[in-house]
């Protein structure tokens, strides 16, 4: 049995990764849905760094945040995930490039 | 009694709105009966003021009634109100009077015109106006009623405005009356400047601490606005034109009522003007001079109403004459005989413009006394009085000018008698071309062809009424002012608490009065000899040059001045204005558009662009706090 103890490190070190994947696949994919899901892997790294440290620091205001940051995620979805639909019906098939009418 | 003096310009105002609401379905005459019902209360009002201030001691004879603060900005405190006092009510009750006869007379005249009722709802905006720039108590409230009685005066002249000239006439009245505006507004600035008030009473009472550079320059530019609305040298070209409108028009606004504005403003003034007498004689000048040209100028001309148009600015020069020498009671005594001759004469000249069938020209009238008696009759008293025959009213009060400007000066004095020579002149030339001499309309009668057999035609007793009265009152007037003994002197014992500290009475003895009178007399019978022998008698050729036919070729010096010279100066202006103001203004539009059209780019409508901006810009800003230590 390896005798490996768990730091906050690890978990902040995981949630950087996560958090990099989530910003990298945002930056290039052109998919709406999956630059949702992107985005979604961005808000639960910082999640598992706000637990993390709340457990480190024994202070529990850090998992309340992680409560808030849910359920602004979940609004979040929900209005995103509106217009993706519509943007759909629109326009089968739409990337994210496609929507760029509002350019200057 | 007296703090009902705001009905006065109520009543009218009233008869607008409701002619304004329900005008067009009272129709013809219902429309100018309330007008005129509504003109004849707004008189019957006055009337009773006017009891109300005679009960009064003399030196009381003044009522302001203050209906709110109209104007509390800092310093300036401006009142609404209005100011009873002998002169404000002399004023008001010939405007009242003869606006109702005038608005009676038009509700004959108008008869059959498509826009009946609007021609009424004008005239009481005019008469509501008028009311308001002699009632006043401040230079403010005076200042709305000039505005009011200028753009009403432009709507009547232009009433006809499918006729282009009677268009361009409204303009030509409305752009060289703003030029006396501006003088106007500039004297109430200097006003205010120097005496933080624009109350008449509260000038009367300190004029004579004003500063004699203040003084001049308050009492020049108030001239400068009389001018212009008085149709004084050089500013005097709108009235002829304004001969477009409607006959009433003519009678009332430029004749009676709104051009003598300019001498109640001045002798509003007189406690200004007697601090500066250089002004009042730069006035007295200007006066002379416009009776003398406009004089020279009406023995030529062929129009029924120029003659007359030219004859109102000649005995406005004598107005200002008046005023100029001091003499205020003499110039607002001929201002209400002139009110009544002239306003007569407008009338009896629409009457034969009507029975004529819309002729205005004098050539193709003549012995119209056969068959529009009435018309006649009427017409030959107001030349009586307007050529200075005694014992008519114009005889008394251009005596009075008359003696007046002797005081000031003998070479005036010869100007004005010079004028009323001519006066009488081209007066009798008028009244025989129209009413005696050959029938030379029947000549003409083929043109109106389509009436069949023409002939002129007295008119309906609704527009003869009006005459009757005037030419009573014409006949009477001097009543008013008899130079005999102190007590017969009513005008002037009536004003004297207004204007009696600034009077310059004059040292003439009983005889020399006779005699100046005499001269007048002499003056006007010669005048009246000579038109009789070369217009009845044909013993000489007629005396009408073409310059003096073209009003001296002042209109075209004018406009060929405008279309050359000052033309191109104007077009300078406006080239500065386009290149070097709008120039400016462009350049900073046209900069903000070509930075906007470099920065746009950046908006490409990419999300992920954004977001990349973002996340970069957060990362940069993180180095940056981190750098310096923040973090």
């Amino acid at each position: 049995m390896l005798a490996v103890q768990t730091t906050p490190t690890w978990y902040l070190v995981l949630a950087a990764v996560v958090f990099a994947i989530g910003a990298v696949g945002v930056l290039i994919r052109r998919n709406p849905i999956i630059m949702f899901m992107c985005v979604e892997l961005m808000l639960n790294a910082v999640n598992l760094s706000f637990v993390a440290l709340s457990k480190a620091l024994d202070d529990i205001a850090g998992q309340t945040v992680v409560f808030f940051v849910l359920v602004v995620a979940a609004a979040e979805v929900v209005v995103g995930l509106g217009i993706v639909v519509a943007l759909l019906r629109r326009q089968p098939g739409a990337t994210a490039d496609d929507v760029a009418t509002m350019k200057g | 009694m007296l703090q009902m003096v705001w009905l006065i310009p109520a009543l009218p105002l009233l008869g607008f709105v409701l002619l304004l609401l329900v005008g067009p379905r009272l129709g013809e005459p219902n429309s100018g009966r309330l007008a005129t019902l509504m003109a004849a209360s707004s008189f019957g009002v006055t009337v009773a003021m006017f009891f109300a201030l005679l009960n009064r001691e003399p030196e009381e004879r003044e009522y302001v009634k203050t209906l709110f603060t109209w104007i509390p900005a800092g310093n300036l405190t401006v009142d609404f109100g209005f100011l009873a006092d002998p002169l404000s009510i002399t004023m008001a009750l010939f405007v009242t009077g003869i606006g109702t006869l005038i608005h009676l007379y038009a509700i004959g005249y108008m008869h059959g015109d498509p826009k009946f009722s609007k021609f009424f709802l004008y005239l009481n905006l005019f008469v509501f106006s008028m009311l308001m720039l002699v009632l006043g108590s401040n230079m403010l409230v005076t200042f709305l009623g000039w505005e009011g009685v200028g753009t009403c005066s432009y709507f009547l002249i232009s009433f006809w405005h499918t006729r282009d000239s009677a268009a361009t006439a409204g303009k030509k009245a409305f752009v060289t009356n703003r030029v006396g505006d501006w003088g106007f507004m500039v004297a109430m600035f200097f006003t205010f400047q120097a005496l933080g008030n624009l109350d008449y009473l509260h000038l009367k009472e300190n004029a004579h601490s004003l500063s004699n550079t203040t003084a001049a320059a308050i009492a020049l530019f108030l001239f400068i606005g009389a001018a212009g609305k008085s149709a004084q040298l050089p500013l005097y070209i709108w009235l002829p034109d304004a001969m477009e409108g409607p006959t009433p028009v003519s009678a009332l606004i430029h004749a009676a009522t709104m051009v003598t504005a300019g001498v109640f403003l001045m002798t509003r003034a007189a406690s200004v003007l007697h601090v500066v007498p250089e002004i009042g004689t730069v006035i007295a000048i200007v006066g002379a001079l416009t009776a003398l040209f406009a004089a020279t100028v009406a023995v030529a001309q062929n129009d029924i109403k120029k003659v007359l148009a030219y004859s109102t600015i000649s005995q406005l020069g004598y107005m200002f004459l008046a005023v100029g020498s001091g003499a205020y009671v003499a110039a607002i005594f001929h201002m209400v005989t002139h009110a009544f001759f002239k306003a007569l004469m407008f009338l009896g000249s629409g009457s034969v413009i009507h029975g004529m069938h819309n002729e205005q020209d004098m050539r193709r009238m003549g012995m119209l006394r056969k068959l529009m008696p009435v018309t006649a009759i009427t017409f030959i008293i107001g030349w009586l009085a307007i050529a200075g025959v005694p014992p008519f009213s114009g005889f008394w009060s251009k005596d009075e000018i008359l003696l007046g400007a002797w005081g000031k000066s003998p070479v005036l004095w010869a100007v004005g008698l010079v004028t009323a020579l001519l006066t009488a002149y081209y007066m009798t030339r008028q009244v025989i071309m129209v009413f005696f001499g050959d029938a030379r309309w029947e000549s003409h009668a083929e043109e109106h062809g389509a009436h069949g057999d023409f002939k002129p035609h007295e008119s309906p007793w609704i527009m003869l009424a009006p005459l009757v009265v005037l030419a009573g009152l014409a006949a009477v007037g001097g009543g008013l002012n008899l130079p005999f003994t102190h007590g017969t002197k009513l005008l002037e014992q009536w004003l004297e608490p207004v204007v009696g500290e600034f009077e310059h009475h004059s040292s003439v003895t009983a005889g020399g009065k006779f005699g100046l009178a005499i001269a007048a007399t002499v003056a006007s019978l010669i005048g009246i000899a000579v038109a009789y022998s070369i217009y009845e008698k044909k013993r000489r050729p007629a005396i009408e040059p073409e310059i003096l036919a073209r009003g001296w070729r002042y209109d075209e010096v004018i406009s060929s001045f405008m279309g050359g010279p000052g033309r191109k100066l104007f077009e300078v202006t406006a080239l500065a204005d386009a290149k070097v103001v709008d120039g400016l203004v462009n350049k900073i539009g046209n900069d903000t558009q070509d930075i906007g059209n470099i920065i746009r780019k950046i908006q490409t409508g990419y999300v992920r662009q954004y977001a990349a901006g973002i996340g970069i810009g957060a990362v940069l800003l993180l180095v940056w706090f981190v750098s310096r230590g923040v973090l």
